[in-house]
């Protein structure tokens, strides 16, 4: 079967983010860009279901300007078959990403299409479960556990109270938690390999989707500086501020 | 105008995060609806009747709510959205699961995780694990949005609004609930405490935690973990706060053994006090820690056990 990884390119999850002085949007300039973990993990799922011998292909989808073709390469040198690219400059919502997905899942028809379940820019949590809606396909959103028999996806998902256990019939959607696998790294060999393997460009007008925005970013700030705190020099005395000076405790 | 609000329960138990989102709808409308859907959830619904402000509860019981399935409970939803101008849900993993499914299946964009309403089309949230902070605005004909409760005060009991039962069955065959494994815990449900005490690495292993647990019964605090405490096996993941775990934002934190990365704060540098125990005082979370106690962890919590 077929497998669709739709990733996404993102700011390094270790970079302190700076907002802009103008307080438009956070500044990207220089700054060290990668996979989303959560997309890394996606990546790895697929990968692992192909050396199982159950996905027979894997294909990488990415949304945005070109510098996303760095983020394919990397899904391929993990083990990733083919790449798409779809070509487009402006920032879209996740429902605009979700309906340019649902016209890749058309087109492709794959069995499973894993997602991260966020991103860690935007941290939306949304695009898998609009993909599944329009799509029209179950959902396993959170996964930390997925296994495909016989036309079904039985996935264990991360929920408040514990864990939760679905089945669902095949095609379907599942997103991934931090705690589904450890994504592996690429070697140079299979870095080297990525570079021959097929990435399609198309640009996303042709997908006919109105891209037009739904959500307009009016301003971003930084969120309030906590005052800096003081050290105490032991339990006794902290006991003592919390029960007098912060009123914490009785 | 009218609000729905989208009920958080296990079919016992309205949770907290549903009198918390009656708050933030009614700064919205002062008409609000609550949808209970579930199976067997009379009660739950009679809980929600109970909240300030509620105008109407709109309960629907059958089987195939029972387990909160996207399908089902988008579906359902879909079908009552007409009416409403704006439809909340709880930013928790049940909100977070079925309403990208509802925003997608009416067509318009959803607002994630809002943590101030400013009016009626225009929401505050964070974002970058909430080292940024954006005011966004939506035009779209029904609002879909999901609440942080955490930055929510609940709104009170006392009301009596009337109750009725909704004859909406949507199942979808492709789903099937198979099993839950549900974490037990006589203390407070983790988001909805007042003190939270997390261990972190630090805490070396899983029987450490009962440090912790000694100085949470004797607080009547909920324990908490980061997310290296999860991967390491220690704890259960449900017990992890941060940008991928639970958002908290209690009176008091206290962060053991916790060095304090940007994912980690995301979960918790809302709260209105914050302690740091940690041996390596260039730990990143004494610059956010109101009160931070350098030293070994294993010495100073049986310690502060018999000082509480």
């Amino acid at each position: 079967m077929k497998i669709l990884v739709p990733i996404k390119r993102v700011i390094d999850y270790n970079v302190k983010v700076r907002v802009k002085p103008d307080n438009s949007s956070v500044d990207l300039t220089n700054t060290k860009m990668a996979m989303n973990p959560f997309c890394e993990i996606a990546v790895e799922e697929a990968v692992r279901l192909k050396e199982k011998g159950i996905a027979t292909e894997v294909l990488v989808v990415s949304i945005g300007d070109k510098t996303c073709q760095e983020q394919i390469r990397t899904a391929m040198a993990l083990g990733a078959d083919r790449g798409l690219h779809i070509d487009c400059e402006q920032p879209l919502d996740s429902l605009h990403v979700a309906k340019l997905l649902t016209k890749v899942v058309e087109q492709e028809q794959p069995q499973l299409i894993i997602l991260g379940k966020q991103s860690i820019d935007s941290d939306n949590n949304q695009t898998g479960q609009m993909l599944a809606a329009m799509a029209n396909l179950p959902q396993g959103t959170f996964a930390s556990e997925v296994s495909v028999e016989q036309g079904t996806v039985k996935v264990t998902r991360e929920i408040d109270g514990g864990l939760q256990t679905l089945v669902l019939t095949l095609p379907a959607v599942v997103t991934t938690d931090l705690r589904l696998n450890e994504p592996r790294y690429a070697s140079l060999p299979n870095i080297m390999k990525a570079k021959r393997k097929p990435l399609d460009v198309k640009p996303a007008d042709e997908f006919g989707v109105d891209l037009s925005p739904r959500v307009e970013i009016l301003k971003v700030t930084p969120p309030q500086k906590r005052s800096g705190g003081t050290k105490v020099s032991g339990v006794t005395e902290l006991v003592e501020k919390l029960r007098n000076e912060a009123k914490v405790i009785p | 105008m009218t609000v729905l609000v989208y009920a958080e329960h296990d079919n016992s138990q309205l949770k907290a995060d549903t009198a918390k989102l009656v708050s933030a709808a009614s700064q919205l409308a002062d008409d609000i609806h609550v949808l209970v859907a579930g199976e067997h959830c009379a009660q739950v619904a009679s809980q929600a009747a109970e909240l300030k402000g509620v105008t109407r509860v709109l309960q629907v019981n059958h089987s195939a709510y029972a387990h909160q399935l996207a399908e089902n409970c988008a579906q359902l939803v879909v079908s009552i959205a007409k009416d409403y101008s704006h439809i909340l849900a709880a930013a928790t993993t049940g909100g977070k699961n079925f309403m990208p499914r509802v925003a997608a299946l009416l067509d318009v964009a959803q607002i994630s995780d809002i943590i101030q309403i400013e009016n009626s089309a225009t929401f505050v949230r964070p974002i970058y694990a909430g080292n940024a902070i954006a005011t966004v605005s939506c035009n779209e004909p029904i609002k879909i949005l999901t609440i942080r409760s955490a930055a929510f005060d609940a709104v009170e009991t006392g009301n009596n609004a009337p109750v009725e039962t909704l004859d909406v069955i949507k199942e979808d065959p492709r789903v099937r609930f198979d099993s839950e494994q549900l974490t037990v815990s006589e203390r407070p449900e983790l988001t909805a405490a007042e003190v939270v005490i997390s261990g972190g690495r630090g805490m070396q292993n899983g029987e450490n935690f009962a440090l912790l647990e000694a100085i949470a019964d004797k607080l009547g605090a909920a324990v908490g973990a980061s997310r290296a405490a999860v991967d390491a096996g220690f704890v259960p993941n449900d017990m992890q706060v941060g940008q991928t775990g639970k958002i908290v934002a209690p009176q008091l934190y206290i962060a053991v053994g916790i060095s304090g990365a940007i994912q980690h704060l995301a979960g918790m540098k809302d709260s209105k006090i914050i302690v740091a125990i940690n041996k390596d005082e260039d730990a990143p979370i004494f610059q956010v820690a109101d009160y931070g106690l350098v030293g070994d962890l294993f010495e100073i919590l049986p310690e502060l056990e018999k000082a509480l």
